[in-house]
C-alpha cells in the first residue's frame, strides 16, 4: 500500500453513501478504488448504507470522491453520498471491515442480474475453470433476489448454502482485490450446482437423468427434433422450442392451450435480434441492458408465424444466464437454432413454476424434457417486458432485472403494504421515502397466484424490513387482491382506493410530484370499480394524492354480462351501435359476428340494462372498434383487439383527420359521448374504407380527445401537467400521439417510464394515496 | 342493493346489523334453520319470505317455493318437516285468481312433500308498484335422535356431492322475468328434497353437511361450508353438472352457473368412507337420480372454494356479492 510522502498534506473524510449499496459488490469496489488511489482507511456496512473513512493527499480523495458518484459497481444505485472532514490519523491499508450486528438495517437488496461481460468472456475461455460453466457468476452478476431466503445477505442464507465453496473459490471469495469478492452466489465446476436431463413422462415412465455436457448436448438435440424442453432459469421454469419450427411452436401452442396469446422468444444474440425485429438504437440498449427484459419490437418476417400469430409486435430478448448461452452453444458446439421460444412454464392461468417436483407433475404434458439444476429457486419471478415510445422505455410488466429495486417517493410513507390490482397483480410496501414494488405476480383468478403474492408479499417485507401498520387495496367489492389485503390484515387498517385514482398517484408518485400537488390526469384502461358503483376506464381526474374529481369521462354504454362482453368485442361494438342508434345491421361485421340467438338476448340487455353495468371502458372502446371494422370479435387474452388495432394503425401511418366526438357539460363531468364517433366509424366501414385507415383516423381521435379535455380542465384550474395512465397507454401509437399534442399545446406530459401504466403498476398509486389521506 | 343476493352482503347484514341488535335475545348466527330443544324433542325450525318476481315462471310458481324452499331449509338440518306456516302480503289489486293459483300450487306441494298447512295470515298493502304477492312460510321439523348436520363439520377428505343439474331454477326464473327463451327452455328445479335426505340418512352413513344451494347458488353453499368449517374445498369443473341450456343461457348472460339459483337441489358434504353408499341411495331416489361427486374438502386453503380448469388452473370460486361485476381488464 502506497502512502503519500509528505505526512503534512495528508487529509481524512468520511463518506456516508445510501442507496442500494449493499450486496452489490459496493465495498470491494471502494477497496478497489481507494488502494488505487493509494489511499488508506476502511469501508463498512451500516444501517443506512455504507459509511467510508479514506485518508491520502487532497487531489486522491477528491478523485476518489468522483469515482464513488460516477462510477459505481453496476448494481448499485448511490442516493446520496454526504462527506465530512476528520483528522488524519495515518494508518497502512485500507480494510473492509465486517458489518457488525448493526441496529435496525435496511438492505436494499439487488435484482437478478444478466451475466456480465467478464463472466461470458472466462464461460468462453478453455484456459478459464469455469470454462463452460452452467452457474459462472461475479459479484456484477447472477442470480439475487431470486435466491435470497433471508437477511442479511450472505451465503447461508441463499440457496447457495447447500453447496460449500471448494478451496479455489474460497479464495476467490475471500480476497478483496477479487472480482468475486463476497460474491454470494460463487460457484465452479468442482463446488457448484449441476444440470441435468429428465426425458420421458415422469408420470409413467422416465430415463435414468442424464448430467453436465450430456443433459446439454441432448437438450440441443431434442430442440433441433422440434421437441419441447422445460429449462430451469433464475425466476422459475420456461417451456422451449425452435422458433423457427412451426410444427413445434403450433405443438407448443397447442399443448398449453394458449390460443392466440404470443410467446416472448430469446435469440443468440444482438445480431439475430435485428433479423428477427425491428429495433431502435434504444430498444438494442435496452435489449442488451443488465437487466436483459423481453424487449417488445415490430416483427420482422422471420419466426414461425405461430410465435405471435396477427400481433404486430415480437417480444424478443437475449440470453441471461450462462445456461441460456451454453443452450445456444459456444464457438465449435454444433449449429443450433438462433431463436428460442421461451415461455412461462406454467398452466394457463397459474404462476410460473419453480419448484423441481413441481416442475415434472404440472409440466407433464407440456414439456417432452427437463433440463433443471440443483440451485433452488427461492421466490418466482417471471421475465420483465418492456417497450420503448419516442425514445423513452414503457414497462410493460415490471420484473426480473427491476424488482426489488426501491422507488424513490416524494414523501413521507408509513409503513405500509399495498395489495395491486386482479390483473398483472404486483404488491409493494413502503416506507419514509422508498417503495419497493415485487416481482410480477400474475393474475389472481388462480388459486395458486393467490398463494403466490403472499409468498412474495412475506418475501418483500422481510427483505425490506418493512412491517407494515396499513394495508391498502382497491375499492372493488371482489378482487380477490382485496379480500387478500382484508384477510392479511389481522387488525390492521386497510384503505380502500379507488382504481383509476390509484393509476395517476403511481405516475405522479414516479416523477417525484409533490405531497400537496395537483395534476390533470388521464386514466384510460379497461376496468375498473368506480366511485358510483359503475365500471370506469375512460377517466379525467383533477388528481392530487389525497383526493381526485372526476372532471370528465367516456360517456357510459351498458356493459352486457360482464366478462362475457370483454370475451366478445363484438359485445361491445353492438352495445356502442344500439347507443349511437345505429341498426344492427348485417353488413357491419360486428353485427355479422354475433349469433342471431346472442343478438336477442344482447338487445333485451341493453334495453332493460338486465345483468349489465354502465361503463365508461377506453379499452371496451377499443374492443368495440376492433369489432366495428372487422378485425377482432373475439380475445383470448386482455387488450388482443386493442393489440391488433394499434398494429393497424401503426401500419397506415398517421393521418390527417379525427373522428367527432361531441363533449357534453352536464351537473356533473364532462361527458365525452362515443356516440358519433361510433356512427363516423360505421359511415367509413360502410364506405369501404380500409380498416387500417379506421383505426389510425380513430387512434388520432382518441389522442385529440386526451388533448381537448385536458385544455379545458387547464381553462377551469390553470393545471399545465397531465399524467397519462392506464393499460391503454401501452399502446404506443395513443402514447405517442397524446404526447406530442399535449406537448405542442403547452402541457408537461407524464408518462409512466419506471413502472407500467397497466395495473402492474397500480401498487405504488395505493400507497401513496393511503400515506396522503 | 344487494342485500338480498344471498352471499357476502346478506351476511354482513346478519353480523353487522341484526345479531348486534338482537343483543342476548340472538342466538348463534341465525342460519337459514335451526336446531332447538323442546320438551325433550330436537325441533328444526326455520322461516322464509318469497318475493319472487315474476310469480309464475317455467317449471313452477311462488307457491312451490314457499313451500318447497321451507321444507328444504328444514331437510338440510336432517330433520323430517311436519308443519308449516303460511303468510300472504297482498298488494292492493291482486286478482283473487292469481292467490288462488299459488295456493292450489302451495297445497299440492305441501301433500308431495308431506307437511301440513297449519296456521295463516294475510295482509293487503298500498302499494304504487301494482299487484305482487309476498308469501312468508315457517316450518317446524323433527330431528331423529343421532343426526348430527352442520356447516362446520366438513373436514378435508371429505366427498363433496350434488344432487343433481345445477342452474335451472335461476336461468327459468330470469327467462320468465325477462320474457327471454335461450333456444331451448329451462324449467325450474323446484321439489321438495326431505324424502332424498332421509334416504341419505337411511344408509347409515356419517353426512356432515347438507346445504340446498338456492341464492347464490353453489358457489355461496360451499363458500359458506369451506368458512364454517375451515377446510378447502377442491372441485372439479369437469364434473359439474350444467346442462347445456343452462350453460348457454349463463355464457349469453355473462352468468357463472355456480352462483345461479336452485330450488330443487342439495349439496352434501359426505365422509369419504359413507359416500359410495350415500351416493347410490341418492341416486335411487327421483330428486337425486342426477347425483354425483363435483369434488372434496382438502386441508389446503382453508375457507376458500376452488374449481380446477379444464386448463388444469384452479379458479377461485368466490362468495358471490351482489351482482356479477367484471373484474378482468
Ligand atoms: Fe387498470
Ligand atoms: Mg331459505
Ligand atoms: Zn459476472
Ligand atoms: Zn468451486
Amino acid at each position: 500500500m502506497g502512502r503519500g510522502r509528505d505526512e503534512d498534506q495528508r487529509v481524512r473524510r468520511r463518506y456516508a453513501v445510501t442507496g442500494v449499496v449493499q450486496g452489490v459488490g459496493f465495498r470491494p469496489f471502494v477497496y478497489a478504488t481507494a488502494t488505487a488511489l493509494a489511499l488508506t482507511g476502511q469501508v463498512s456496512n451500516t444501517a443506512t448504507g455504507v459509511t467510508i473513512e479514506v485518508e491520502g493527499t487532497p487531489d486522491a480523495l477528491d478523485t476518489f470522491a468522483r469515482r464513488l458518484r460516477t462510477e459505481p459497481p453496476p448494481l448499485a444505485v448511490v442516493e446520496t453520498v454526504t462527506e465530512s472532514t476528520m483528522d488524519p490519523v495515518g494508518g497502512t491499508g485500507f480494510t473492509i471491515e465486517e458489518s457488525g450486528p448493526a441496529g435496525r438495517s435496511r438492505t436494499l437488496a439487488s435484482p437478478d442480474v444478466a451475466t456480465c461481460a467478464d463472466c461470458r468472456a472466462e464461460l468462453r475461455d478453455p484456459e478459464n475453470r469455469r470454462h463452460r460453466h452452467p452457474f459462472i457468476t461475479c459479484v456484477n452478476c447472477g442470480p439475487r433476489l431470486t435466491i435470497i431466503t433471508a437477511l442479511p445477505y450472505d451465503r447461508e442464507t441463499t440457496t447457495m448454502a447447500g453447496f460449500p465453496m471448494c478451496d479455489a473459490c474460497r479464495q476467490e471469495y475471500e480476497d478483496p482485490a477479487d472480482r468475486r469478492f463476497h460474491a454470494q452466489p460463487i460457484a465452479c465446476p468442482d463446488c457448484g450446482p449441476r444440470i441435468e436431463l429428465v426425458t420421458g413422462d415422469p408420470g409413467r415412465h422416465a430415463w435414468p437423468p442424464v448430467h453436465g455436457e450430456t443433459a446439454l448436448r441432448t437438450a440441443r438435440e431434442l430442440l433441433a427434433q422440434g421437441r419441447i424442453v422445460a429449462v430451469k432459469g433464475l425466476g422459475g421454469y420456461h417451456l422451449a422450442c425452435d422458433a423457427r419450427d412451426p410444427h413445434a411452436v403450433a405443438e407448443l401452442r397447442r399443448r398449453k392451450r394458449r390460443g392466440g396469446k404470443p410467446f416472448a422468444v430469446m435469440v443468440a444474440d444482438l445480431a439475430t435480434a435485428r433479423r428477427v425485429a425491428v429495433l431502435t438504437a434504444d430498444e438494442e440498449h435496452l435489449l442488451a441492458g443488465a437487466q436483459r427484459p423481453i424487449v417488445l419490437a415490430p416483427k420482422r418476417e422471420a419466426l414461425a408465424d405461430e410465435v405471435a400469430p396477427g400481433n404486430p409486435d415480437l417480444g424478443v430478448m437475449l440470453p441471461y444466464t450462462p445456461l441460456h448461452e451454453l443452450l445456444f452453444g459456444l464457438d465449435g458446439d454444433p449449429p443450433m437454432t438462433d431463436a428460442l421460444v421461451l415461455t412461462s412454464g406454467n398452466v394457463a392461468g397459474e404462476p410460473i413454476v419453480t419448484d423441481d417436483a413441481d416442475a415434472l407433475r404440472r409440466l407433464a404434458g407440456l414439456a417432452d424434457a427437463w433440463l433443471r439444476h440443483d440451485r433452488p429457486i427461492h421466490v418466482p419471478c417471471d421475465d420483465s417486458v418492456t417497450r420503448t415510445v419516442a425514445g423513452a422505455p414503457l414497462p410493460v410488466r415490471r420484473s426480473r432485472g427491476y424488482a426489488p429495486l426501491p422507488v424513490a417517493l416524494p414523501f413521507d410513507v408509513p409503513p405500509s403494504l399495498a395489495a395491486g390490482a386482479d390483473l398483472k397483480n404486483a404488491c409493494a410496501v413502503a416506507e419514509g421515502r422508498y417503495a419497493w414494488l415485487s416481482p410480477h405476480v400474475g393474475d389472481m383468478d388462480d388459486r395458486r397466484t393467490v398463494d403466490a403474492l403472499t409468498s412474495v408479499a412475506n418475501q418483500i417485507e422481510d427483505l425490506t424490513g418493512v412491517r407494515p401498520a396499513r394495508l391498502v387495496a382497491d375499492a372493488h367489492p371482489d378482487y380477490r387482491s382485496t379480500r387478500w389485503a382484508l384477510e392479511r390484515a389481522a387488525g390492521r387498517p386497510v384503505h380502500r382506493v379507488q382504481h383509476h385514482h390509484a393509476h395517476i398517484a403511481a405516475v405522479m408518485g414516479e416523477h417525484g410530484i409533490g405531497a400537496g400537488e395537483q395534476v390533470i390526469g388521464v386514466a384510460f384502461d379497461g376496468t375498473g370499480y368506480g366511485t358510483d358503483g359503475a365500471v370506469w376506464g375512460g377517466e379525467v381526474l383533477l388528481c392530487g394524492y389525497k383526493a381526485a374529481e372526476r372532471f370528465a369521462h367516456l360517456g357510459y354504454v351498458p356493459l352486457a354480462g360482464g366478462d362475457a362482453s370483454v370475451l366478445r368485442p363484438y359485445r361491445m361494438a353492438l352495445a356502442h351501435l344500439r347507443h349511437a342508434g345505429i341498426d344492427w345491421a348485417d353488413d357491419v361485421p360486428a353485427v355479422a359476428a354475433c349469433p342471431q340467438a346472442e343478438r336477442d338476448v344482447l338487445a333485451h340487455q341493453l334495453d332493460t340494462a338486465f345483468g349489465s353495468v354502465p361503463t365508461s371502458s377506453m379499452g371496451r372502446l377499443f374492443d368495440a372498434v376492433a369489432s366495428l371494422v372487422g378485425v377482432k370479435h373475439e380475445v383470448d387474452y386482455e387488450a388482443e383487439a386493442a393489440i391488433v388495432l394499434e398494429g393497424l394503425a401503426r401500419s397506415h401511418g398517421p393521418v390527417g383527420r379525427a373522428y367527432p366526438i361531441g363533449v357534453h357539460d352536464t351537473d356533473g363531468p364532462l361527458v365525452a359521448d362515443p356516440a358519433e364517433l361510433v356512427r363516423a366509424v360505421v359511415a367509413d366501414v360502410r364506405a369501404g374504407a380500409p380498416a387500417a385507415e379506421v383505426a389510425a383516423v380513430f387512434h388520432a381521435t382518441v389522442a385529440a380527445l386526451v388533448a381537448d379535455l385536458a385544455g379545458r380542465a387547464r381553462d377551469r384550474t390553470g393545471l399545465r401537467t397531465v399524467a397519462l395512465g392506464g393499460g391503454v397507454f401501452q399502446n404506443a401509437v395513443l402514447l405517442d400521439a397524446a404526447d406530442r399534442l399535449l406537448s405542442d399545446r403547452g402541457f408537461t406530459v407524464l408518462r409512466p417510464s419506471l413502472l407500467p401504466p397497466n395495473d402492474g403498476g397500480i401498487a405504488l398509486g395505493q400507497l401513496l394515496i393511503a400515506a396522503a389521506s | 342493493m344487494g342485500h338480498g343476493g344471498g352471499g357476502a352482503m346478506s351476511a354482513e347484514l346478519v353480523e353487522q346489523l341484526f345479531l348486534p341488535a338482537f343483543g342476548a335475545a340472538g342466538a348463534a348466527d341465525l342460519g337459514d334453520s335451526a336446531v332447538v330443544e323442546a320438551g325433550g324433542a330436537r325441533l328444526a325450525f326455520s322461516t322464509d319470505s318469497y318475493v319472487v318476481k315474476p310469480m309464475f315462471f317455467p317449471g313452477g310458481s311462488i307457491g312451490d317455493l314457499a313451500v318447497n324452499g321451507t321444507v328444504n331449509d328444514l331437510a338440510m338440518s336432517g330433520a323430517t318437516p311436519l308443519f308449516l306456516s303460511t303468510a300472504f302480503i297482498l298488494q292492493e289489486g291482486t286478482e283473487l285468481a292469481v292467490l288462488g293459483r299459488i295456493a292450489q300450487a302451495m297445497g299440492l306441494a305441501a301433500a308431495a312433500a308431506g307437511v301440513k298447512l297449519v296456521t295463516g295470515d294475510t295482509k293487503v298493502v298500498d302499494s304504487a308498484s301494482g299487484d305482487g304477492v309476498f308469501v312468508n312460510t315457517a316450518g317446524i321439523g323433527l330431528v331423529a335422535p343421532g343426526v348430527e348436520i352442520g356447516p362446520r363439520r366438513a373436514r378435508p377428505g371429505d366427498v363433496v356431492l350434488v344432487s343433481g343439474d345445477i342452474g335451472a331454477h335461476g336461468i327459468a326464473v330470469m327467462s320468465g322475468r325477462e320474457g327471454l327463451t335461450f333456444g331451448t327452455s329451462v324449467l325450474s328445479d323446484t321439489a321438495p328434497l326431505a324424502g332424498l335426505v332421509a334416504a341419505m340418512l337411511r344408509t347409515g352413513g356419517d353426512v356432515r353437511v347438507l346445504r340446498d344451494p338456492t341464492r347464490g347458488g353453489v358457489a355461496a353453499s360451499l363458500n359458506e361450508i369451506a368458512r364454517a368449517s375451515q377446510v378447502g374445498v377442491s372441485l372439479v369443473e369437469r364434473d359439474l353438472p350444467v346442462p347445456d341450456a343452462v350453460r348457454d343461457a349463463c355464457s349469453l348472460l355473462g352468468l357463472d352457473p355456480l352462483q345461479v339459483a336452485n330450488e330443487g337441489k342439495l349439496v352434501a358434504v359426505v365422509d369419504p368412507a359413507s359416500a359410495d353408499p350415500v351416493l347410490a341411495a341418492m341416486r335411487a331416489h327421483p330428486f337425486g337420480a342426477g347425483a354425483r361427486v363435483i369434488g372434496a374438502c382438502v386441508a389446503e386453503h382453508p375457507g376458500t372454494v376452488v374449481a380446477r380448469t379444464a386448463l388444469g388452473g384452479n379458479r377461485v370460486i368466490s362468495l358471490p356479492i351482489g351482482e356479477q361485476l367484471p373484474r378482468i381488464c
